[in-house]
């Protein structure tokens, strides 16, 4: 299997369950509405890019973006959800995993940004569980191999069809030579917490574990025979929607989002991104408000997607994606801002005051998986406080997720920086701490003195260990200029490595152990001659050739 | 020469006695497989003696001993071939190295996925014939009936053997499992889909013992060739067992032909309705059983382009029936030129050839029934009727592979779905046929002298008995 050489189309994340391809999305009745149900069809020949057919509900990019955006709209759209029902609309299979053909024929790069894309949907479905109250029951009424196993792990409970043949398998590693990438291998030990030896077993067995035995391993929760399987998936999600914490809200629509898009520019209503080719760079601009924000829940629900927290959020969120999979050249990203600090901070002071409400709560989720989204974009981030901008608070985050940052030290003109409520550890890393509780893990004292700061002035800000370089009128243009043109010139491949090691400090997570354990030995692997080479496991497979190895370990 | 050992409770030529362990796992799986004999076996007989085949030993003489028996005390033993000396294997990567006593670590489940799977078809199809002695046309066919039915019972205690011998605790399990699945229970189904369809009616048992058993002929010739060496030798006898199978259902449908056209000769009766009348199945409802079998066993190669076949050649495992009759055992670099359909049209494409392993088997096999349908029209033709039976297109009515999901005619030509909704009753059994087919078989012919109207008597009896001979001594 070739990697393609040929130019894509863009790839585009933006979609509508009107024009869902593979998926139903549906409420059903016998739940009261109260239960969203997701139904996965994969159309065979809808693959999104040509070359390979999405046989036995297996999936691509195009399968999982209609996913994330399920996702997202049960959360805003849908506030009487109580629980998720993750099922297959196809007879004898739930799901086969990532398509093998789709991935054998991507470059390198595009198969990372897919596996960090589907890791991030599978996390989604955790957080709403945990943070949104909306738990999920994966229904296997057929085999769940590979991905197919990672997307029913990534659910709270899940129930088998004990049929004599439908398993849970991880065949990745005996068939492909490769890993199962998408969280599954730390979600066997970790989330389902099965024993090292029965998770290593199951791991190398290609046609996986069926019924009695799959419940045994803790694979499973229940595995009843094929024509209960209805009738225990109903009674387990009456439990799910009796422990549901969702809370009523008015629903709000995810209207599309407005982009004026040009060869080296896009331009959404809040966020702007710019990008220079020839210099591997881009900048990353966003807007604060500057119409009248909601100041009340109510409010917040009447303006919908159209609020600022909402919409500048989901811009940047695109523009995110939109670098990773169609700007893999860009290597320096300037993170810049503009508008009145005060009204960002309004924002945030709503928005921290009614926490508790759902809408709200959705909201600040809503910024707290961008800004992880951002975390894990393998660009380097230079954040740049200059005069009139406004990294405050929630965007103030954005500066706090940037490698390094950059502040003006101006004789002229104000130069300020702020803390919200919201920098006060509403929106969490994947460590699970605040962007300042992990920047100060060396004095943890630090960050209550920032957060009870007003704004601070360049110096100020600098001793308060905000800032990395400092430089003045004079040199800014200069020093900003050469730190791009060097951090551009540095090897693409060790400043990803270097920058995601030195982001996440601080405690290990399921989620950091995904992203930064089972990814990084996942992508060795996916650069390895035994998964990649021309006798590679994963280049053979469904080829006439058997792979052939080379035996070195390390 | 092997001797079979029948001094121990489970009759076998794998000197049973010496390996204890293997002896144990073996006689306590027995007593689990008699419970699930008399559960799901034949219906209603399993007191009568029937005069069977057992086999004593594996030579040709051996293995064909006849006498009275009760089903439940039919000696299903375990025989393998004799071993081939310096056996080598015979294609794939491993050409020329000598064969396996044992399995290999590396293929350890894929060769366990193709034994249960083998394993899987043979209680099956017990399973599915188990009501068939109350609508039998003739003592000599449900004796026939029954011969199969124990022998398809011995085919599991093949498979089992190897289960229990070379796979451990997975092994014994799996063993376990042939048990629990029941043919056409949507709860716990056999693995295969021609497995699970009802088989209610004798007719479809011919049709059934003609095709489908035909597959597993082919399937036993590919497993012959396996690397594994216990594989291939409890294959190779067991195709012994097959032949017999067929016998009955080629007979069967050959009587069936012979009876419909001889008497359309003799009553001048030229169309289906008046052969109905007569108290005969029409060559027409003959087409359309047909239609339906082959179609179904056609499903039990597997898909046209398959790693798994690739998988299984490359390794070994499964080869090619008869591959002696192959020049290149490698097979790296060949390819198989197949029809597929691309965008609504039917075009031609190339495949590697270890990919189409399954679609070679399948050659061999649409080559073998032709000759029995030819049998069938030489039949018909002999009493003048101008009627001919013919295999549908490869295509048609397929559930598995590259046709799957799309419509066919029996040419092979692609239709709408809403020109086959209306088509379809004329290419295979409607429910009005189905019911047609039963009236005539309402109830079971038990007088060794007798013959049902819509069948003629063979040829001759078994192992030199005439043909009214009291093969099924009933004791109600």
């Amino acid at each position: 299997m070739a990697e393609t050489t040929t130019q894509h189309a863009p790839v585009r994340f933006e979609t509508h369950p009107d024009r869902y391809v593979h998926w139903k999305l549906d409420f059903p009745a016998e739940h009261d509405g109260k239960v969203a149900r997701l139904q996965m069809d994969v159309k065979e020949d809808r693959g999104m890019r040509p070359g390979y057919v999405l046989k036995l509900n297996s999936y691509d990019l195009g399968v999982d973006i209609e996913l994330a955006d399920a996702l997202q709209r049960i959360r805003f759209e849908h506030p009487e959800v109580r629980a998720l029902l993750v099922t297959s609309g196809k007879d004898r299979i739930f799901c086969s995993g990532a398509n093998i053909y789709m991935l054998g024929s991507s470059s390198h790069g595009f198969k990372v940004n897919f596996c960090k894309f589907t890791n991030e949907t599978r996390l989604y479905i955790e957080e709403m569980s945990a943070e949104s109250g909306i738990p999920s029951l994966a229904s296997l009424n057929g085999t769940a191999s590979g991905g197919g196993y990672e997307l029913a792990i990534a659910c709270d409970e899940i129930v088998l069809a004990d049929d004599g043949s439908s398993a849970v398998s991880f065949p990745e590693a005996p068939l492909l030579g490769v890993l199962p990438g998408t969280g599954g291998l730390t979600r066997l030990v970790d989330k389902r917490k099965i024993r090292r030896d029965l998770a290593d077993a199951f791991s190398t067995i290609a046609e996986g574990v069926r019924g009695k035995r799959a419940v045994e391993w803790g694979l499973v929760d229940e595995a009843p025979p094929k024509a209960k399987l209805g009738e225990v998936t109903k009674r387990r999600l009456d439990a799910l929607v009796a422990r549901s914490t969702r809370k009523p809200f008015t629903p709000i629509t995810l209207t599309p989002l407005e982009a004026k898009r040009s060869e080296n520019k896009t331009e959404y209503g809040y966020v702007t991104l710019e990008l220079s080719p020839k210099a591997r760079t881009a900048r990353l601009i966003v807007k604060a408000p500057t119409t009248k924000q909601p100041e009340t829940p109510e409010e917040l629900a009447k303006a919908g997607a159209s609020a600022w927290a909402i919409q500048a959020f989901r811009e940047l969120d695109d523009a995110l994606l939109d670098l990773r999979f169609n700007h893999p050249t860009i290597g320096v990203v300037s993170v810049e801002t503009l508008g009145d600090p005060a009204a960002v901070l309004a924002v945030d002071a709503m928005l921290a005051k009614h926490k508790d409400d759902g809408l709200v709560r959705e909201v600040i989720l809503l910024m707290k998986r961008v800004l992880k989204r951002m975390d894990l974009t393998a660009k380097s981030f230079f954040a740049l406080v200059t005069p009139g901008s406004c990294f405050v608070g929630s965007l103030l985050e954005l500066a706090l997720a940037s490698d390094r940052i950059y502040m003006k030290d101006s004789e002229d003109e104000e130069v300020t920086v702020a803390t919200s409520p919201l920098n006060a550890g509403l929106l969490p890393m994947a460590n699970n701490l605040s962007r300042l509780q992990t920047r100060f893990l060396r004095e943890p004292e630090r960050v209550s003195r920032v957060l009870e700061q007003g704004p601070l002035r360049t110096r100020d800000a600098v001793a308060a260990g905000l800032v990395t370089f400092a430089p003045d009128d004079i040199d800014w243009d200069d020093e900003i200029r050469i730190a791009f043109e060097e951090r551009a010139s540095l090897s693409p491949d060790a400043m990803t490595g270097m920058e995601a090691s030195l982001r996440f400090a601080g405690p290990e997570t399921m989620e950091t152990k995904i992203f930064g354990r089972l990814s990084a030995w996942q992508n060795w692997i996916f650069q390895r001659p035994n998964a990649v080479g021309e006798k590679g496991a994963l280049t053979l497979y469904g080829r006439p050739e058997r792979p052939s190895f080379d035996w070195a370990r390390t | 020469m092997s001797t079979v050992v029948n001094d121990t409770k489970i009759p076998n030529n794998v000197d049973l006695a010496s390996d204890k362990r293997l002896q144990r796992a073996l006689e306590a799986w027995q007593p689990n497989f008699l419970a699930w004999w008399k559960e799901m076996g034949p219906c209603g007989f399993q007191n009568d003696d029937v005069f069977l085949r057992t086999a004593v030993s594996v030579t040709s003489d051996g293995w064909a001993h006849f006498d009275y028996v009760k089903m439940p005390d039919y000696r299903w033993g375990i025989f393998l071939a004799d071993p081939v000396p310096d056996r080598k294997i015979g294609f794939g990567d491993h050409y020329g190295e000598p064969v396996w006593k044992e399995v290999p670590g590396e293929y350890r489940n894929a060769l366990r996925r193709i034994i249960v799977t083998q394993g899987d078809t043979e209680p099956a199809s017990v399973e599915q014939q188990r009501m068939l002695g109350h609508s039998c046309p003739s003592v000599y066919d449900l004796r026939n009936l029954f011969q199969v039915n124990v022998e398809e019972g011995r085919h599991l205690w093949a498979m089992v053997y190897l289960l229990h011998t070379y796979f451990g605790r997975d092994g014994r399990e799996e063993a376990e499992a042939l048990l629990q699945r029941r043919s056409g229970d949507p709860d716990k189904p056999r693995i295969l889909g021609a497995f699970n369809e009802p088989c209610t009616d004798w007719l479809s048992f011919y049709m059934f013992t003609f095709f489908t058993d035909r597959d597993g002929k082919f399937q036993l010739l590919a497993l012959a060739e396996s690397a594994f060496d216990p594989l291939s030798r409890t294959t190779r006898f067991m195709l012994t067992e097959e032949a017999h199978h067929m016998f009955v259902g080629e007979t069967g449908v050959l009587r069936i032909c012979e009876r419909t056209a001889q008497q359309m000769a003799e009553k001048k009766l030229d169309n289906a309705d008046q052969v109905r009348a007569a108290g005969l199945i029409d060559l027409e409802t003959m087409q359309k059983y047909l239609n339906l079998w082959y179609s179904l066993s056609l499903d039990l190669f597997g898909g046209e382009i398959s790693s798994n076949a690739a998988t299984y050649f490359a390794t070994g495992l499964k080869g090619r029936a008869k591959e002696e009759q192959y020049e290149d055992h490698k097979a790296l670099d060949g390819t198989y030129a197949m029809d597929v359909v691309k965008d609504g049209k039917l075009a031609r494409e190339d495949v590697p050839l270890r990919n189409a392993m399954n679609e070679v088997l399948r050659d061999a096999y649409i080559e073998d029934c032709q000759r029995g349908v030819d049998k069938w029209n030489r039949a018909i033709a002999a009493h003048g009727i101008p009627f001919k039976l013919e295999l549908p297109s490869r295509r048609f009515h397929r559930h598995i592979g590259v046709y799957a999901g799309l419509y066919f005619d029996p040419k092979g030509n692609l239709l709408t779905k809403e020109e086959w909704e209306a088509k379809k009753d004329e290419w295979l059994p409607s429910a009005a046929d189905k019911e047609f087919v039963k009236s005539l078989m309402a109830k079971p012919v038990f007088d060794p002298k007798q013959m049902a109207n819509w069948i003629a008597p063979p040829k001759q009896g078994i192992k030199g008995r005439p043909v009214d001979f009291e093969y099924v001594r009933r004791q109600a």
